[in-house]
């Protein structure tokens, strides 16, 4: 095994550790009901990955800056630098994986799979709305990810994924519309967001 | 004694014996009751003259275990298992009660003096939170009426304000940086409200002292209300005039109002509140279920809103 391969194992194992954590405790509570998931379960799987999905997202957006970093740095090793330049897309896809779970389990157990009532969410709702919008930006990026649709749309394609942008910063409007008290969680994530956007207010050149 | 064993043997399925919910202070209750209503409708037994009291056929309770660890008390933190998890850290003995406002005997008391003599009795109650989950709870408590009347509140008490105690030291949630409430915890009812049959000042909860989680010594119990007009860990009772402004109409007006029943046709801006969750839940078993006006206790509390306009007053 080469090197860049044990490195995308590794990661590849990190990024599904979350979700591995989630399946022990889904066991658990299969095991005896409240042990891994409490009274409200449903409650509890849709929030542990809506949870994991916004630091997923805000790890891919961060690969980007911790690769120039690194390349910036003396003692960079060639593979940490050639796994950052392979690592974006998937930590992407990951993010996007935790999404459409977070969404699935909302339209499981809270809607018990109503379409019609996920409609009416959406139009009412403006979190629902600002979550669903992310999701959708989100499933363009996921479709256009490959090399063919990043040929087909040449420069086009730069453009479009612009839309992390607008993913991000749904998913933690998304956020601070449902919380109802105690912003701890959701002033870390916009702080995360923040620094990443300052990180690149750099000059160009220095990328 | 056979009979109310029976019915709460069908509330709770076959997971709590009812000798498990009958121990302590309630066998001496329930035998009154018992005399009392003979072998009328069951839930008479709990409230004599009423109707079924608000419980639905498929009622069962929610085990103890639930009760007493999932639960929103911000003092302790916003999770759900926070105040189980670390309520234990508040000093609820010795405790005293500040009774001021329009009444005759207003000053501090201490909390035993303040129930002294009081009947405390068995009441089963649905209870529904705001965020559209659900509980069955066997409470034992006093009826409001008797606690707040000893107080003699004059004619000026239209409303009667209640307030949590203010602890940061041993309430970790109001020591807490990104808290946006304004502490002390602040709720109220109109006089008429309070002195509802209904409505109970509750101290144990499943035959047991009232666990510093579900807030202890005492709190209240409105159940036809949302959860978060029943007030925990009371300290302070004010009459007033005026309409007090309880702690999540001033932290969202648009979301909170002062009255707060349980109405399943006036969305929460958030989320719908047609249907609840009724925990135990499970992945599988969702258990949601169709959310009664009132909290179901409609035939007996609908009359105290005649004419009032329920979307404006949520």
């Amino acid at each position: 095994m080469s090197k860049v391969v044990r490195l995308k194992l590794c990661l590849w194992a990190l990024l599904l550790s979350p979700l591995a954590l989630l399946g022990y405790r889904i066991w658990l509570d299969l095991q005896s009901p409240g042990l891994g998931l409490g009274a409200d379960p449903g409650e509890a799987v849709m929030h542990f990955l809506g949870e994991w999905s916004l630091i997923m997202l805000l790890c891919a957006f961060s690969v980007t800056p911790l690769r120039q970093m690194f390349v910036g740095w003396q003692w960079s090793r060639p593979t940490l630098g050639l796994l950052f330049s392979r690592s974006r897309r998937l930590v992407g896809l990951f993010a996007f994986f935790y999404v459409t779970l977070h969404l699935l389990a909302y339209v499981a157990f809270f809607l018990e799979f109503s379409l019609q009532e996920l409609w009416l969410d959406f139009v009412e709702r403006a979190y629902i709305t600002a979550g669903i919008a992310a999701f959708v930006a989100l499933a363009l990026m996921a479709i256009t990810s490959t090399r063919g649709w990043q040929r087909r749309l040449q420069h086009r394609w730069q453009l479009l994924h612009k839309l992390i942008y607008a993913a991000i910063t749904l998913g933690i409007i998304h956020l601070w519309w449902l919380t109802r008290d105690d912003y701890g969680d959701v002033v870390w994530f916009s702080l995360w967001f923040l620094v990443l956007l300052a990180l690149r207010l750099r000059p160009i050149t220095a990328r | 004694m056979y009979l109310l064993n029976r019915r709460l043997r069908h509330l709770s399925g076959d997971d709590i014996p009812a000798s498990d919910i009958t121990d302590g202070q309630a066998f001496l209750n329930r035998r009154q009751f018992m005399a009392a209503a003979g072998s009328v409708a069951l839930a008479g037994v709990f409230l004599p003259g009423m109707s079924l009291a608000g419980l639905q056929p498929d009622d069962d309770l929610t085990p103890e275990a639930i009760v007493t660890s999932y639960n929103n008390f911000y003092e302790f933190g916003t999770g759900k298992s926070d105040p189980a998890e670390y309520a234990h850290e508040m000093t609820v003995d010795p405790w005293s009660v500040k009774v001021s406002g329009a009444a005759k005997k207003t000053g501090t008391f201490a909390f035993e003096d303040v129930i002294k003599g009081l009947t405390v009795e068995d009441r089963v109650y649905r209870f529904r939170c705001v965020e559209a989950w659900s509980m069955v709870v066997p409470w034992q408590g006093i009826p409001l009426k008797d606690v707040l009347a000893q107080f003699e509140p004059s004619g000026d008490a239209k409303y009667v304000e209640f307030k949590t105690l203010v602890r940061p030291s041993e309430m970790r949630g109001q020591r807490g940086f990104f808290s946006s409430i304004d502490w002390p915890y602040v709720e109220g009812l109109r006089m008429d409200e309070a002195y509802h049959p209904l409505s109970l000042m509750v101290t144990g909860v499943y035959g047991k002292s009232l666990p510093n989680q579900n807030g202890a010594p005492w709190r209240l119990m409105v159940p036809w209300k949302y959860g978060f007009k029943s007030v925990k860990s009371i300290v302070s009772i004010r009459f007033t005039k005026r309409q007090p402004k309880n702690t999540w109409q001033l932290l969202a007006p648009h979301e909170y109002g002062f009255y707060a029943n349980v109405n399943p046709a006036v969305s929460h801006p958030r989320w719908s509140q047609a249907t609840e969750r009724r925990l135990p839940s499970s992945l599988f078993e969702p258990n949601r279920r169709p959310t009664l006006p009132f909290n179901g206790y409609a035939e007996d509390v609908a009359g105290l809103y005649a004419g009032m306009d329920l979307t404006k007053h949520y």
